[in-house]
């Protein structure tokens, strides 16, 4: 998401950057087109015209004008602006001061509240070891209530059904009595879908707000949503004052505009994104984070917590330890393939790094080649993974023909592996203090590049250059173009 | 009367939200500049994106060119302009010259495609169309219990598999039944999915081909439901879709909140593809055939800048 978005400003600023000075006609330019990008990015236009007014405050300030890089300073004024817009600090669920925590989904009709309910639990359950029940409430739509059961089943979460017949209020006070009587701390209850003007509909609602007085009310919200959003999102909003709101199917190529404006006229942030078909896509948001990926300045704080939440610490220490003394083999290289696997889909990941956003749009990875890989680090005896010297033509040959690869892919591979292995006794005779790349917890707070240097582009994947041997920063694209030939293969 | 419900549904909200378009022509006010800003803000309230501005675009240059000069007079030029774009946007549903006539149905998730398709067979069934619904949506958990549950109310038949299964599969079996059991209207419900996911949009390919493949000149049609809340990104979708699916017309969703349903206008700058229908309500009989004037003058009677955020 936000992708388009990040692109137009993009484009905004490099009006800007390079110039000496700022001016009030080149801020004037750049600003003109922040606001077009908005405007096709599907933010309300009332919305669009005090951002813009914003941004030509804070830009037209007298310490930009004397800034020495005004480029710089500007996308920086935007930055902040965007923050400012998309909700300043990142917000949190409601806490309960005694029972359980009540939350109550609600919103248009396809938005995704049943299956936010889902992904909301799960999250609750994994992350914050929380025991919630689902309350099925939605008896609008058929079976609606039995995709909640369904969905309840495959988390191993339990959920509330109540089919007697009772209307949808009775029901969510029946499910937080039985959540109450089960010892669970969280609750939540899915509504059916409706339209901000359905008034008997919306009378529903606020009954079921006013009988279970949930501790927040979360407006889910597709992120598609065009101009109406805003008029539907501030009913929502008098009719039963939200929380918060999630925002879903973010992974699309939406422009994400309803989001900033939600925000803006509810003046509640946004708590969540849905962010792929599997029950774990749910991201908590982040406003600064968000406004440096729409700006295309990534988001490596949500890297290293990705990362860390995959990596084993020890483990990961012991490794870099190794590593910096050049004792790199092909077992360490499949752990971290391994790892690299568990942070998700490539595309996803490299995302985060800054400035590859833009780079990485047309790339269609395959992560299938992750795979490929560990097929062929798989078909090595023991000794050959440890000492990767001994691998000749012959064992090639029979490494290539048992992980069903040509010999050429296995050719690349020892290649790889070797410019890698120099490039981690380079790095231990001197090169950066910290290195951990992505097995170090640690490792990206201290690596001096913007790609994260050996983190992600060395490990793994570099081919000469990426992850860089001397200290110096390197630039995102190198890192970018070794990744995309190593993920593509050379033949493709 | 499409109109008329739309307008019923609109009352309360209507005189809730500021009228834009009734704001701008009423208190004779200039043509002027500042009128054309506005009204370029109002037809963005709408979703119409771009082609709002090259409407007033259009308007300015008639303006210039002393075409028009009161705003009594801009009413009229919009219409004109709006249903100029939407110049073959009705259209029926195509019919197989022999044999089941298929239906494909394709979408974003949550846009409507499985409220859609019940309406849908509703109609084909009032008609007296002997129907079957094909349930290739065996991803959604319940989504098959849900076009069941329609199937069992409307008293028609159903194809379908447990949850998981392929969905060209099911869209195998269904083609086999409607042939088999001399069916008039097969409509095959698919999955929601982005327009992005490749492999889902694959998927859908390799569901066309199977259809393709079973019956010949299938399928007929290929439907693609619009949500009418959605923004400009409506345009990527149809395009998408487009070329995975082959799609031959519109369903537009959701016409009965305050969302106008303008990025179709978006989508026929760039897509020539027909309305065939637009939901109106949560009824099962809130289908209607697409009506450009209606649509037209839903825009102008409603057309919002969308709320000030205050």
């Amino acid at each position: 998401m936000f992708d388009l978005l990040s692109g137009a400003l993009n484009k905004a600023y490099r009006a800007i950057v390079g110039q000496k000075v700022l001016t009030e006609a080149n801020v004037e330019d750049g600003i003109r087109a922040v606001r077009q990008a908005l405007l096709e990015a599907d933010v309300n236009f009332a919305v669009a015209r005090d951002f813009i007014e914003d941004v030509k405050q804070r830009a037209l300030g007298q310490d930009v004008l004397k800034a020495v890089d005004p480029g710089q300073q500007f996308i920086k004024v935007v930055h902040d602006a965007l923050t400012a817009l998309l909700g300043g600090e990142k917000v949190g669920l409601p806490v309960a001061p005694q029972g359980p925590l009540v939350l109550m989904l609600a919103g248009l009709q396809g938005s995704g509240k049943t299956t936010t309910c889902g992904k909301l639990a799960r999250w609750l359950k994994e992350e914050k070891k929380k025991n919630p029940l689902l309350v099925a409430a939605d008896l609008q739509r058929p079976a609606a209530v039995d995709q909640l059961a369904t969905l309840g089943k495959q988390l191993g979460i339990e959920v509330f059904t109540d089919r007697s017949g009772a209307a949808a209020p009775e029901v969510c006070v029946r499910g937080v009595e039985h959540a109450k009587r089960l010892m669970h701390d969280v609750v939540i209850l899915d509504t059916a879908g409706r339209l901000h003007i359905d008034d008997e509909l919306m009378a529903e609602l606020a009954d079921v707000q006013a009988r279970t007085k949930p501790h927040g009310v979360l407006l889910v919200c597709d992120a598609m949503l065009g101009q109406d959003a805003v008029n539907s999102a501030k009913v929502f909003h008098e009719r039963l004052p939200i929380w918060g709101v999630v925002l879903t199917k973010t992974d699309g190529d939406a422009r994400g505009g309803a989001a900033l404006s939600i925000k803006k006229v509810t003046g509640r942030p946004i708590l969540f994104c849905g962010s792929g078909e599997k029950l774990d896509d749910l991201e908590e948001f982040d406003p600064p984070r968000m406004a440096g990926r729409i700006l295309g300045m990534g988001d490596v704080v949500s890297l290293v917590e990705k990362a860390q939440s995959v990596i084993d610490e020890k483990q990961a220490e012991k490794e870099a330890k190794r590593l910096l003394k050049g004792q790199f083999d092909f077992e360490d290289f499949l752990r971290q393939v391994g790892m690299l696997k568990r942070l998700g889909p490539l595309k996803k990941v490299l995302g985060m790094l800054p400035g590859v956003g833009q780079a990485l749009k047309e790339i269609d990875f395959d992560d299938k080649r992750f795979k490929r890989v560990e097929a062929m680090i798989q078909s090595m005896t023991v000794k050959e993974r440890r000492h990767p010297d001994i691998i000749d033509i012959e064992r090639r040959r029979r490494i290539a023909k048992g992980s069903g690869n040509e010999l050429q892919a296995v050719h690349e591979l020892i290649k790889q592996f070797k410019t890698m292995q120099k490039m981690m006794s380079q790095l231990g005779k001197g090169g950066f203090g910290g290195l951990a790349g992505l097995g170090g917890a640690g490792g990206f707070g201290d690596l001096p590049g913007p790609m994260g240097g050996p983190g992600l582009g060395g490990p793994g994947f570099g081919g000469p250059g990426s992850g860089g041997g001397s200290g110096k920063p390197q630039r995102p694209q190198s890192g970018n173009d070794a990744f995309r030939d190593f993920m593509r293969g050379r033949k493709r | 009367m499409v109109f008329g419900k739309l307008f019923a549904g609109l009352e309360k909200t209507r005189k809730k939200l500021a009228a834009g378009l009734a704001r701008l022509f009423g208190g004779g006010r200039k043509l002027d500049e500042a009128f054309l800003d506005e009204l370029e803000e109002v037809l963005y309230g709408a979703d119409l994106g771009p082609t709002g501005s090259k409407i007033v675009e259009e308007l300015k240059h008639a303006w210039q060119r002393r075409e028009l000069e009161e705003t009594a007079q801009v009413p009229a030029f919009l219409r004109e302009r709006l249903l100029a774009r939407l110049r073959d946007a009705e259209a029926g549903l195509a019919r197989a010259a022999s044999g089941p006539t298929v239906i494909l149905v394709v979408g974003v998730n949550g846009s409507g495609k499985t409220t859609s398709i019940a309406k849908l067979a509703r109609r084909l069934q009032l008609d007296g169309r002997k129907v079957l619904l094909g349930a290739g949506d065996t991803f959604r958990a319940a989504a098959v219990e849900q076009l069941t549950l329609w199937a069992d109310r409307l008293g028609i038949g159903i194809v379908k598999q447990a949850t998981g299964a392929d969905p060209a599969a099911v869209a195998f079996d269904a083609c086999a039944a409607a042939k088999a059991r001399g069916i008039d209207v097969l409509i095959l419900d698919t999955a929601g999915r982005l327009h992005t996911q490749k492999n889902l949009m694959d998927e859908l390919g390799k569901v066309v081909r199977v259809v393709q493949k079973q019956i010949p000149g299938a399928p007929h049609e290929v439907l693609q439901v619009l949500d009418a809340t959605t923004g400009q990104n409506a345009i990527r979708q149809a395009k998408e879709f487009g070329a995975v699916a082959g799609v031959t017309g519109l369903v537009l969703a959701k016409m009965d909140g305050t969302a106008k349903g303008g990025a179709v206008l978006g989508i026929r700058a760039e897509v020539p593809l027909p309305v065939k229908f637009i939901g109106v309500g949560e009824g099962i009989d809130d289908l209607e055939p697409f009506s450009a004037e209606d649509f037209v003058d839903a825009i102008l009677t409603f057309g919002r800048g969308g709320a000030v955020p205050s």
